[in-house]
């Protein structure tokens, strides 16, 4: 079964495309698709808007970022180009103080972010980045400011945890642990915990220390009556991603655990109903163009083999050692794509082929999102 | 211990297993543990699913035996509650509280020492237990599979991440504990990059960052590494596009090939792509080397990794003087 194409370009016009989100294991090239996935877009025309997370320092450079800035900045593109195309790194403590700023009276505010268990809350909680990546996401969205929007999620222990982390803290922050720490002293309101109440709060004291449980009960007096729902607040960012004009890109390469996440990503938005775009594979070897396409790896072998035996032509030897080698990691990424593809019947696929170097400049950018809109 | 970092898609898990192979080759026991949760042992060696617990998983000639165990931190926080407060039962309280999740999932840093926790009490485990302190280790030799490069400052320097949290108390002596056997002469740190610039640059950034805590580094393993399939003078000229492509299609014509002349000019695209690469290749190679970290090279295997292919790795690696 072959996979269709998937049309990155028709993707990108759509004006009801208003958000792209990248999103695939740790070191498949999720950051570089989505900024060539916001340039090529800009290119045809649209704002741009690409937001990403703890980009390698070249590819951040390509795009005019030196440092974490948190708001966009104006990519500089050739004179002539019809759209924009902004860029920011994502920094999940200035969002976090924000959204406090926002939401809080002054007095109040500088109590919270004094507030020690809030700065830990804000710099080192695992969720926190990935909250706040849908927090900035859900306000770019809101500011109009941009007709599109390509979000590269933060690298975690699973893609998943794009989806997971936010609802997870949420749910801490406004779940019964909190009430019951930050809680003056254990009350009647906990009886349905059953028996170990008594000995779970005097192990929680132990282990937790006076210090943290005092700091705790300040922040969620500060910060309940001016903020509410934690988790509400995350589900409003996920209901974003299921609604029209959200579309997701799965991006991995032709490697088994690569494509494996992929696909347990994929049949999560399945059931969450969030649409998929489609799948985009990385650094993958297509066969060479030309009369090259149709000489098999077998054949190839044969040949060397007899030019060794005689002992002449050494560099036509090599060359066609090197495209047998070419020709069976072709058939084995293929393999691979094929039984991906198969499992998600539908599904559309663009590739887009290894290059030497890493891209580190705008022209390395616009080559991998014409590649992207060549597809397979 | 021997702690295998990369960036994703290096292959730190097959570098990981076959590292835990090489130490067991002088018939030792070694202890190969992940911490990702990702069941990443188990495919490897075509086994189903691991439990928390140390399973023999590969006898190696000679009579070295390889144990694996996929640490969990939930089952790793019961086992803790049980063992220092003797409380099954608040645990079962803790998980309605949602503490348990709070502390497996969202706490910066619980996590990651109760995993390193369990795999440094591997380290640190005698015959007799803590009756017999002078008892032989338990494992000549623990191997651990542990998070990416990008990560691997934090999770190792379990100290400062529980500081947030716990700056006294249980939590703050048990990472402790943790960071001794860390921050031990006996223990090392390995990366595992590719000839790429961006695992390179990870691994380099990576090995600033784990002597900067003051952990000691071990070795570089460049994994999936490629023979060059030109000599030298060849390399630069296709590199450059200066392919000899008439001497080429007759190379190809004399092999018997037909189409030699069209076959010839799709071919030298091919050359003159690998001879970019692999001056690419050297480049970053000289990068690692720079490093000053011992450089152990494995070849990248065709068709994938099963036990005759790790058994092989161990081999290269042995060869390039890795041994316990």
């Amino acid at each position: 079964m072959s996979a269709g194409r998937l049309d990155v370009d028709a993707l990108l016009d759509d004006p009801a495309t208003r958000i792209v989100v990248c999103c695939g294991a740790g070191g498949v090239g999720k950051t570089t698709t989505a900024a060539a996935l916001g340039l090529r877009a800009a290119e045809r025309g649209r704002n741009a808007v690409v937001i990403t997370v703890d980009p390698a320092r070249r590819l951040a450079q390509s795009m005019g970022l030196d440092s974490l800035d948190n708001t966009p900045s104006l990519v500089p593109l050739p004179e002539g180009t019809p759209g924009s195309m902004h860029a920011m790194m994502l920094d999940m403590k200035r969002t976090f103080d924000e959204v406090v700023e926002e939401h809080a009276d002054p007095e109040r505010a500088r109590q919270i972010l004094g507030n020690p268990f809030y700065q830990t809350l804000s710099t080192s909680f695992s969720g926190t980045q990935e909250y706040m990546a849908m927090e900035k996401l859900g306000q770019l969205r809101q500011s109009g400011e941009w007709d599109l929007i390509v979000v590269d999620t933060p690298p975690s222990r699973s893609a998943l945890d794009f989806l997971d982390a936010p609802k997870r803290l949420g749910r801490f922050l406004d779940g019964r642990l909190v009430k019951f720490l930050s809680a003056p002293a254990p009350s009647g309101a906990f009886k349905l915990l059953g028996a170990g109440v008594g000995l779970v709060t005097s192990v929680l004291g132990k282990i937790l220390g006076a210090q943290l449980l005092n700091d705790l009960r300040a922040f969620v007096a500060a910060f309940d009556t001016v903020f509410g729902g934690f988790q509400e607040r995350a589900e409003r960012t996920y209901r974003l991603l299921q609604a029209p004009g959200t579309a997701f890109v799965v991006v991995a390469v032709p490697e088994a655990d690569a494509l494996r996440e992929a696909s347990y990503f994929m049949r999560r938005l399945a059931t969450d109903a969030m649409p998929l775009a489609g799948l985009v594979v990385n650094r993958t070897h297509p066969l060479p163009a030309g009369a090259g396409a149709r000489l098999d790896a077998g054949a190839a072998t044969a040949a060397a083999e007899a030019l060794e035996a005689a002992g002449s032509h050494p560099g036509a030897s090599a060359a066609l050692r090197l495209h047998a080698d070419l020709v069976r990691t072709h058939l084995r990424e293929r393999g691979l794509r094929e039984r991906t593809v198969s499992a998600h019947p539908g599904v559309r696929v663009a590739e887009v082929p290894a290059l030497p170097e890493d891209v580190h400049d705008l022209e390395g950018l616009r080559g991998i999102g014409a590649a992207l809109a060549r597809g397979a | 211990m021997h702690i295998v970092t990369g960036k994703g898609g290096t292959g730190k898990t097959t570098v990981a297993a076959a590292l835990a192979r090489a130490l067991a080759a002088d018939g030792g026991r070694v202890l190969l543990v992940e911490v990702e949760g990702r069941q990443g042992i188990a495919t490897l060696f075509g086994s189903p699913p691991l439990p928390y617990e140390e399973r023999e998983i590969d006898a190696v000639p000679g009579g070295g035996r390889v144990f694996a165990l996929a640490a969990d931190a939930e089952a790793a926080l019961m086992e803790y509650l049980e063992l220092f407060y003797g409380m099954r039962r608040a645990g079962q309280a803790l998980t309605r509280l949602g503490a348990v999740d709070f502390a497996t999932t969202i706490a910066p840093g619980l996590r990651d020492v109760l995993l390193t926790g369990k795999a440094t009490e591997a380290v640190r485990r005698r015959e007799g237990g803590r009756r017999r302190p002078e008892g032989r280790f338990h494992y000549d030799a623990v191997v651990m599979d542990a998070p990416p490069t990008g990560r691997i400052g934090r999770f190792l320097n379990v100290n400062s991440e529980v500081a947030g949290l716990a700056r006294v108390g249980p939590i703050r002596n048990h990472a402790d504990r943790v960071m001794e056997v860390i921050r031990s002469d006996r223990t090392r740190v390995h990366f595992v990059s590719l000839l790429e610039e961006m695992p390179a640059q990870e691994t380099r950034n990576g090995i600033a960052e784990v002597g900067a805590l003051g952990l000691h580094v071990g070795m570089v393993v460049v994994n999936m590494a490629r023979p060059p399939l030109l000599p030298g003078d060849a390399l630069s000229d296709a590199a450059a596009g200066r392919a000899d492509l008439g001497e080429l299609a007759a190379g190809l014509k004399a092999a018997g090939l037909d189409d030699a002349g069209d076959l010839a000019e799709s071919l030298a695209e091919e050359v003159g792509a690998h001879a970019r690469r692999v001056l690419l290749e050297r480049r970053v190679r000289a990068e690692l080397a720079g490093t000053g970290a011992p450089l152990v090279e494995l070849p990248l295997l065709e068709g994938g990794v099963d036990r005759a292919a790790l058994e092989g790795l161990a081999r290269r690696m042995a060869e390039q003087g890795v041994r316990r």
